[in-house]
C-alpha cells in the first residue's frame, strides 16, 4: 500500500483490521458453467447471477487457488459464487433471491385462454388448429362451458387474471366474447382482481360494434403480422389474397379507436421469412410497433401435416434470429427505441432477480401453473400448444373437462403434477449440468411432439439449441459489445 | 432571483442571562387568546402594546427589547432571544434551559427539513459521521422529543427522526414513533438508522406493529463487500446485521431507503454496489447516492475521505443507470449541478437542509442556481475544483429536470 495515502485519525481502525478476517481460504457455493467461446466460460449460480471467466480463472476458482481479495475474487464473492470468513449473509441473500425467482408459483394460474371458436376464414398452411366450416354447433364454445370456465378462472388465487380469446378466428364468435367479458366484469365488482382481456384476431372481420365494445371494457387486441405484404399474404392465404391489407387497416382502426398501445402483433417465421429478417423488422417499424416477438413455428397441428413445420432447421432459425437481432440493435443505436421480446424476457432473467411469466422459460414449466386453455369443446388443456396437439388426436396434455372438473381438481391432478415434475430443469438430463439452466426452461409439448418424449433428448432438441445459442449470444453481446449491451440493458425495464 | 444564502441558520443560542428555573419545551405563538396556554410561549412583537396576560412564558426577540421593562414590571417569566435566533416564528418549537442559559430550536414551522434528534449514542462509529456519537447517557433527548411532538403542527409534511442510532432507545423509540402516529397522522416520518438492530426479527415486527401510515427507514450502506462496509462503520459484523435487518424490515412490509455516502472508500465500488442492490435488495423503495458532508468525523478524517466528486462521475453515471434499468428509484443528493453530467440532472435533488445550505459567491453568475442544491456550509472547507457557474444556455434537450 502506498505510504503517502492520507490516514484516518488514529482513533479509527485501519482497513486491514477488517480485511484480515476474510482469511486465507474460501468455500464454493453451488454453480454451473458452460463454454461461451474457445477461451471463456459462462459461470452461473442457481439464482441466475453470472460471470464470464477464462479457462485459467475457472480452474483456479475450482481448485481453490484464486488470489484472495483480488478483483476477480471480490466479484465472485459478491455474486455469491464463493464464501469466506468475511460474512455469512450470502446464504440469507441466496435464499431470498431463490424465493424471488420462484415468486410467481404461489399465485398459480393467471392466464386463461378461451378458444371461443375453431372456425376461421383464413387457410394458413402453418395454422395449428383452425377449420373452415360453418358448423357453429360443432366448432364454437357453448354457453354452458363458458359459464363453467368463468368459475374456473375465479377459483385461481392469482391477483392478476388475464383472459385471452383465441380461435380459429375468435371474432367469428363475438357474441360469446361479449357475454364472457360482461359476466367476468360484473363478477369482478365483488372479486376485485386485476382482470385484463385480450382478443387474438386476424382483424379481417373487425367492425365498429366490436371496437366500441373493446373501448368500453378496455380490451386489448393481439393480431398476426408476419412481415411485408408479399410474405404476409403468402403465409396467410385468403380468397382475395388481401390478408395483409385487412391486417394493416385493422391495426389502424384499432389504434384510432383504442389508442396506439392497444394492439400488439405476433409474427411467425416460415421458410419464406428466413431470407428477409430486415424486411420483417422494417415492416414492424413502419407500422409503428415498439417491439417484435420473433417466433419460430411450433411443430403441431396442420403445420406438421402440411410439412411446413419441418421446413427449416433450428440452425437456420438461429441464423435468422441473430441477424434480425443485430439489425434491431443497430436501429436502437441509430436512435429508435425498439425491442425484441424474446431477448427482453431472457435479459430480464439474466440481469434481474425476477422471474418471467413466459410458459417455456420456467422450471417447472408454466404449463397449467401459469396458463390454462379452455378448448371450444369444453376440454381443458395445459397450454395453447397442447390443444393443438389434441387436434391430431393426441390427448396427452388434456387435464380434464369443464363438465367434470374444478380448478382444484385440475391443478392438483396426478396428471398435471406428473407432467410438471418432468419439466424441472434442475434435475433434467443435460439441463442439470448446463450453465444456461437458470435462464432456460422446458417445453414438454414441443419435446413430446418432436421426440415423443416429455423430458426430451437435449443434444438433439431444437428447443435446447435455440435457447443455448440465443442466451450465449446475448451474454456475448453484454460482455463484449459496449454499445449493444447498453441497448440490451434498456430492454429489461 | 432572491439573494443567495451564504450563511447557516443557527439552531442553538445562549440566553442573555441565566436563571433558576426548570427547562421547558414550548411552542411559540402570537395568538393573544388561545384556548389553552399549556406549553405555549408568547412571542413578543416589535413595539407591541398591551401584551396579553396569562402565558407562563414570554419570549422576546432582540429587536423587541423595548417591551422588557413593562413585562418585567408585571413579573412575567421572560426570556430574551439572542440576535442569532431572532428569526424564530410563530409555530416554532424550542427548548429553553434557564440554568444553562441555552436555547435550542427543535422544530421550525416554515422549514421543509425538520428532524428530531433522539439520541447521541450509537453502536457504529462511521468514519465520516456528521454527528459523532457520544457515550454518556442522554435519555433527556428522547424525553424532549416526546414532549415536543404534540407541539408540532400536524400539517407538517415531513419529519426526520435521527441520532445517533434511534433504535438503541428500544421501547422509547417505538413510543416516539407511536407518538408521531397519534399527533402527526399526516406527517411522513423518515427515520435514519443503521438498521443493525433489525437483525432481530422481533424488532422489525415491533416496528410493523406500530403500523405507522407513512414511515420510511433510511439505512446507509457503503460497500457490497462486508469487511469494507464494516471498516466504513468501524464495527465488526455490522454489514451482516444491516443486511439481515433490511431483509427483516422488508419481510415485515416496512418501507426502506438505502443511503450511500460517497467518499474515497465507497467510491471505488460504487458501481458494484449499485449492481448488488439491484440483484439483492430490489425491494427497497429508494436509493440515495450522497455527497460527503465534511463535518464531525467527516471533518476529522477529511483528508483520508476526500475524493473530488468530478473524479467519480463516470461511475456515478453507470451506478444510476444500473438502478434505473432495474426499475428502481435513484436520487443524487448533495451534489452541485455544475459537476454532474447533464443527464444526471433529473436525479439531482436539492437535498441539503435549509438551515445549513449555502452557495458560493460565484454561484450568483450561474444560470441554474435556483435548481442547484448548493453546498453544505461545512463544505466551504473543501469542495470540488470544478465548480463553475453555468453561464451558457444549454440546449434544451440536454436538460430534463
Ligand atoms: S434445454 Fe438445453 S440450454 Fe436449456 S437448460 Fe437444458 S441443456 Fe441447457
Ligand atoms: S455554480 Fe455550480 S454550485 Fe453554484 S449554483 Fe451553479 S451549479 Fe450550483
Amino acid at each position: 500500500m502506498p505510504l503517502d495515502l492520507p490516514l484516518l485519525n488514529s482513533s479509527f481502525n485501519a482497513k486491514d483490521k477488517y480485511r484480515s478476517r476474510v482469511g486465507t481460504s474460501y468455500a464454493l457455493l453451488p454453480f454451473k458453467f458452460i463454454k461461451l467461446d474457445h477461451k471463456r466460460y459462462i459461470v452461473t449460480n442457481f439464482v441466475g447471477e453470472y460471470v464470464v471467466l477464462s479457462r485459467t480463472s475457472l480452474h483456479a476458482l475450482i481448485q481453490h487457488k484464486l488470489e484472495i481479495n483480488s478483483d476477480l475474487y471480490d466479484q465472485l464473492k459478491v455474486k455469491h459464487f464463493i464464501i469466506d470468513g468475511d460474512s455469512t449473509v450470502a446464504l440469507d441473500l441466496l435464499a431470498c433471491k431463490y424465493r424471488t425467482r420462484h415468486s410467481l408459483l404461489k399465485n398459480l394460474t393467471s392466464l386463461f385462454i378461451f378458444v371461443v371458436s375453431l372456425r376461421c376464414e383464413h387457410s394458413c398452411p402453418y395454422c395449428q388448429v383452425s377449420r373452415q366450416s360453418q358448423d357453429r354447433q360443432a366448432f364454437d364454445m357453448q354457453l354452458t362451458h363458458a359459464e363453467k370456465a368463468i368459475d374456473f378462472v375465479f377459483s385461481s388465487p392469482s391477483p392478476d387474471l388475464k383472459i385471452e380469446f383465441q380461435g380459429g378466428e375468435s371474432l367469428l364468435n363475438f357474441e360469446l366474447i361479449r357475454w364472457i367479458v360482461e359476466r367476468v366484469s360484473h363478477r369482478n365488482d365483488i372479486e376485485s382482481r386485476n382482470v385484463s382481456f385480450v382478443i387474438a384476431t386476424n382483424l379481417a372481420i373487425l367492425n365498429d360494434d366490436i371496437l366500441e365494445f373493446c373501448a368500453e371494457y378496455e380490451i386489448d387486441i393481439s393480431t398476426s403480422l408476419d412481415g411485408p405484404r408479399e410474405l404476409h399474404n403468402a403465409n396467410r392465404p385468403r380468397p382475395n389474397k388481401n390478408s395483409y391489407e385487412l391486417t394493416i387497416e385493422g391495426i389502424k382502426r384499432v389504434r384510432d379507436r383504442l389508442g396506439n398501445d392497444a394492439v400488439s402483433a405476433l409474427m411467425t417465421t416460415t421458410p419464406a421469412s428466413l431470407s428477409q429478417p430486415k424486411a420483417i423488422v422494417d415492416e414492424y417499424l413502419q407500422q409503428d410497433f415498439s417491439s417484435i416477438f420473433l417466433r419460430s413455428i411450433s411443430p403441431y397441428g396442420f403445420a406438421v401435416k402440411t410439412g411446413v413445420a419441418s421446413g427449416y432447421s433450428s440452425e437456420e432459425w438461429i441464423i435468422f434470429y441473430r441477424s434480425a437481432l443485430d439489425y434491431i440493435i443497430q436501429i436502437n443505436l441509430e436512435g429508435t427505441p425498439f425491442r425484441e421480446e424474446y431477448a427482453s424476457m431472457l435479459l430480464r432473467k439474466i440481469l434481474t432477480p425476477f422471474p418471467t411469466g413466459y410458459v417455456d422459460l420456467q422450471s417447472p414449466a408454466g404449463l397449467g401453473l401459469s396458463c390454462l386453455t379452455f378448448n371450444y369443446d369444453g376440454s381443458i388443456y395445459a397450454s395453447d400448444e397442447s390443444r393443438m396437439l389434441a387436434e391430431m388426436d393426441d390427448y396427452t396434455f388434456r387435464l380434464g373437462t369443464l363438465d367434470n372438473d374444478t380448478f382444484a381438481d385440475v391443478i392438483s391432478s396426478e396428471k398435471l403434477i406428473g407432467l410438471l415434475s418432468e419439466t424441472m430443469t434442475e434435475s433434467m438430463p443435460m439441463c442439470a449440468d448446463c450453465g444456461i439452466q437458470p435462464y432456460c426452461g422446458s417445453d414438454p409439448v414441443f419435446h413430446y411432439a418432436t421426440q415423443s418424449e416429455i423430458v426430451g433428448h437435449k443434444p438433439t432438441s431444437g428447443f435446447c439449441s435455440k435457447n443455448m445459442e440465443i442466451i450465449k449470444h446475448l451474454i456475448h453481446l453484454l460482455e463484449d459489445h459496449e454499445d449493444s449491451s447498453l441497448v440490451l440493458r434498456s430492454w429489461i425495464s | 432571483m432572491s439573494e443567495l444564502k451564504k450563511t447557516i441558520t443557527p439552531l442553538y443560542g445562549m440566553l442573555t442571562k441565566t436563571s433558576d428555573a426548570e427547562p421547558v419545551i414550548v411552542r411559540l405563538t402570537q395568538n393573544r387568546d388561545p384556548s389553552s396556554t399549556d406549553n405555549l410561549a408568547y412571542l413578543v412583537q416589535k413595539d407591541e402594546k398591551n401584551i396579553p396576560l396569562g402565558f407562563d412564558t414570554y419570549v422576546v426577540p432582540d429587536h423587541c427589547t423595548e417591551t422588557l421593562p413593562s413585562l418585567n414590571n408585571d413579573k412575567r417569566v421572560t426570556y430574551e432571544l439572542p440576535q442569532s435566533l431572532s428569526y424564530l416564528h410563530e409555530g416554532d418549537v424550542i427548548r429553553i434551559n434557564p440554568r444553562g442559559g441555552e436555547i435550542s430550536v427543535i422544530y421550525r414551522h416554515h422549514s421543509p427539513s425538520n428532524s428530531l434528534f433522539l439520541t447521541e449514542q450509537c453502536n457504529s462509529r462511521c468514519v465520516m459521521c456528521s454527528q459523532p456519537p457520544k457515550i454518556q447517557p442522554d435519555s433527556e433527548l428522547a424525553e424532549a422529543c416526546l414532549e415536543a411532538i404534540p407541539l408540532i403542527d400536524p400539517e407538517t409534511e415531513e419529519l426526520g427522526l435521527t441520532g445517533g442510532e434511534p433504535t438503541l432507545l428500544d421501547e422509547k423509540f417505538f413510543e416516539i414513533l407511536d407518538a408521531c402516529k397519534r399527533h402527526l397522522p399526516n406527517t411522513a416520518i423518515h427515520v435514519l438508522s443503521n438498521g443493525r438492530l433489525f437483525n432481530y426479527l422481533s424488532y422489525a415486527q415491533k416496528l410493523a406493529e406500530i403500523d405507522h401510515p407513512d414511515c420510511v427507514i433510511g439505512i446507509p450502506i457503503y460497500s457490497d463487500l462486508a469487511w469494507e462496509h464494516d471498516f466504513c462503520v468501524q464495527a465488526t459484523g455490522a454489514y451482516d446485521q444491516t443486511i439481515r435487518g433490511i431483509l427483516n424490515l422488508a419481510r415485515c412490509g416496512i418501507r426502506i431507503e438505502l443511503r450511500v455516502v460517497i467518499h474515497s472508500y465507497s467510491a471505488t465500488r460504487l458501481l458494484y454496489l449499485a449492481e448488488f442492490i439491484t440483484r439483492n435488495l430490489p425491494f427497497v423503495e429508494h436509493v440515495a447516492l450522497m455527497g460527503l458532508e465534511p463535518i464531525g468525523f467527516g471533518k476529522t478524517n477529511l483528508d483520508a475521505l476526500w475524493i473530488d466528486p468530478v473524479d467519480y462521475q463516470a461511475d456515478l453515471e453507470i451506478a444510476v443507470s444500473r438502478l434505473v434499468e432495474a426499475g428502481m428509484n435513484a436520487s443524487i443528493y448533495n451534489h452541485q449541478l455544475c459537476i454532474l453530467p447533464t443527464h444526471l440532472w433529473p436525479f439531482a435533488r436539492q437535498s441539503i437542509s435549509d438551515w445549513k445550505n449555502v452557495y458560493l459567491p460565484e454561484c450568483e453568475k450561474c444560470a441554474f442556481q435556483d435548481r442547484c442544491g448548493g453546498f453544505f456550509h461545512s463544505s466551504m472547507r473543501k469542495y470540488s475544483k470544478s465548480i463553475k457557474p453555468i453561464e451558457t444556455v444549454l440546449p434544451e434537450h440536454e436538460i430534463i429536470l
